[in-house]
């Protein structure tokens, strides 16, 4: 399918880059941040291909980590946020599963956690933080010793020592993250592979550079020429990459800046449908699971919908957009 | 006087605690209600960022989240998360963030987890996000609550955010170089902290307020003896908070 050479071994479909490079009790790092640029075209593929005992690793996922969630495809995260902004302040299929005990979680900051892909990328093993001293989040494990054994993790969560330098106080070093994968979802793939991401990055790039393999879906493949002309914008070289998806409206219901803003609505509807089992299980039969693609999903959303949400090009939001 | 809501007294309320000059760790909701009064009141040199990374945007419409692509536009720099919490900390700053919380006990710890055992929650919330490092790292913080008994409450169920810890100078000796919660702003008061046991004590009641109810609504005992009625909102502070901060009642409702 590829019309661009140095992409050859690259450019793939959805179903292609979720079967090969997300496996059952993979480690994942999700891109973007509550309700923007998340991943979900990947998400509902994961879904649809029924992953299952994912170790996700997050600062604050909103509804990229809640579809997993709840579409049963998650084991364990390690997590500082799980919620959707005004559309949802705690996910409510992540806080189902974790009362219900379906899913195993441990707790930190987004601090602790995007320094602990920074460690990933850096490679080193910890990373020193003052975050988090004499709080629950430094005295409680959400993984017991046993736990950690069985799923190869670190023998404890972090540890807390004195400063060997000078008299610093008290500081937490936490152990480095180097997830199996690390999916995101960017405005710009050049079709030479180098990843342009419009507005905040969050913590995409760190997650990235320390993961062992990068899928990237984007909104559209460029000449590499046109981000080589103004490459400050770039932010990740291309031997990152290992696979690239062009997925028009990756991100929705999310926002991705100067394409479209987060879906109100669908939000609004994905809350009120998720507080109830049936009503869920039937919105996943309707909205994921009986749907082939990304395309006949967004076909689903509607076109009309779909205006509605346009950014203006100057600002990267829908002005005026109904976000009641 | 005009009428007001205790949405808009808060905001109000906390607004009044910055200062020209101020870096503000904004979040949403009532937050960014009293940044926007402040800076538009009495305080036009403070800056707000979230820690997303949106450095003083221009905040056109509301943002509904800290990741909202409306925190991007009229920055002065978009920044990562990293960098984000790398200027919370900066000493050359005074940064004040603004946090909410499920649970608070008498030395502004906060709990933003869970209600329950941790591993086996009845009630599970959010997490920290960003709010332990903003309690960890900024100069001051100040609290957004709901005045009840199952909110301010004598032992957090987990403690997420760490605050004047177990009072008088426990903070530094945990070693922590500044920080600590500066007021507790509520539905029904203003609250502040004893400025060397570090115990919560009752600063301002709302107009209309009796310092019984508010006594019957905390789960410890509060020092109630250097309480005064708030100053409610002017008509020229209502609107602005009304016309020019929030005019699509988007969070005032």
């Amino acid at each position: 399918m590829s019309t661009y050479p140095a992409l050859h071994d690259k450019l793939m479909t959805l179903s292609e880059a979720v079967s090969r490079f997300v496996g059952n009790g993979a480690q994942v790092a999700l891109g973007g941040f509550t309700i923007n640029r998340n991943p979900m075209a990947l998400v509902y593929e994961i879904a649809r291909q029924k992953k299952r005992d994912l170790h996700l690793v997050c600062h604050s996922n909103g509804q990229a980590l809640d579809l997993l969630v709840g579409a049963g495809c998650v084991g364990r995260i390690e997590i500082a946020y799980g919620g959707n902004g005004r559309f949802a302040p705690t996910c409510v299929r992540f806080r189902k599963a974790v009362e219900r005990g379906e899913v195993v979680v441990e707790d930190y900051s987004n601090y602790q956690m995007a320094l602990r892909f920074l460690a990933g990328a850096l490679s080193v093993p910890f990373v020193p933080t003052k975050s988090g001293l004499h709080t629950d989040l430094v005295r409680r494990s959400g993984f017991s010793e046993q736990y950690r054994a069985a799923h190869g993790l670190p023998p404890k969560k972090l540890a807390v020592i004195a400063d060997p330098f000078d008299d610093g106080g008290d500081v937490v070093l936490l152990p480095a993250l180097t997830p199996d994968v690390a999916l995101m979802h960017a405005q710009y793939v050049g079709d030479d592979g180098t990843v342009r991401i419009k507005g905040l990055t969050f913590a995409d790039l760190e997650q990235a550079k320390a993961a062992k393999a990068v899928v990237v879906t984007c909104e559209q493949i460029v000449p590499a020429a046109e981000l080589r002309a103004d490459a400050d914008q770039n932010g990740l070289p291309p031997f990152f990459v290992d696979a690239v998806v062009p997925q028009k409206h990756g991100a929705h219901p999310t926002a991705c800046r100067f394409f479209y803003d987060y879906d109100p609505q669908h939000l609004n509807e994905y809350k009120r449908v998720a507080r109830d089992d049936q009503a869920y299980g039937g919105w996943l039969e309707q909205w994921v699971f009986g749907l082939g693609d990304h395309d006949e999903y967004l076909a689903k959303v509607g076109r009309e919908q779909l205006a509605r949400l346009a950014a203006d090009p100057v600002r990267g939001y829908a002005v005026g957009l109904d976000r009641r | 006087m005009s009428d007001f809501t205790a949405r808009e007294m808060m905001a109000i309320a906390a607004g009044r605690f910055i200062s020209d000059g101020d870096i503000l760790f904004a979040g949403t909701g009532v937050a960014l209600l009293a940044a926007g009064c402040a800076k538009r009141i009495h305080a036009p040199g403070a800056t707000v960022f979230f820690e997303t990374g949106g450095i003083d945007p221009s905040l056109e419409e509301i943002p509904l989240a800290v990741a909202d692509t409306r925190v991007m536009y009229g920055t002065c720099i978009n920044a990562g998360i990293i960098e984000a919490f790398s200027y919370i900390a900066s000493p050359r700053l005074h940064t004040i963030a603004f946090l909410g919380a499920a649970q608070i006990d008498k030395y502004g710890n906060l709990n933003s987890t869970c209600i329950g055992e941790y591993e086996h929650p009845t009630v599970r919330f959010s997490g920290s996000g960003g709010a332990c490092d903003a309690a960890s790292l900024a100069s001051a913080y100040i609290v957004f609550m709901e005045h009840g008994r199952r909110k301010f409450v004598e032992k957090l169920d987990y403690v997420t955010s760490p605050g004047w810890l177990e009072g008088g100078d426990t903070r530094r000796r945990a070693g922590f170089a500044r920080g600590g919660p500066l007021a507790v702003v509520t539905d029904l008061c203003v609250l502040k902290f004893h400025e060397t046991t570090k115990e919560m004590y009752l600063a301002e009641r709302y107009p209309g307020v009796s310092v019984e109810h508010i006594v019957a609504n905390t789960g410890f005992a509060l020092d109630v003896s250097r309480a005064v009625e708030a100053v409610p909102p002017s008509d020229e502070e209502l609107r602005i908070l009304r016309e020019e901060v929030d005019p699509q009642r988007l969070i005032l409702g």
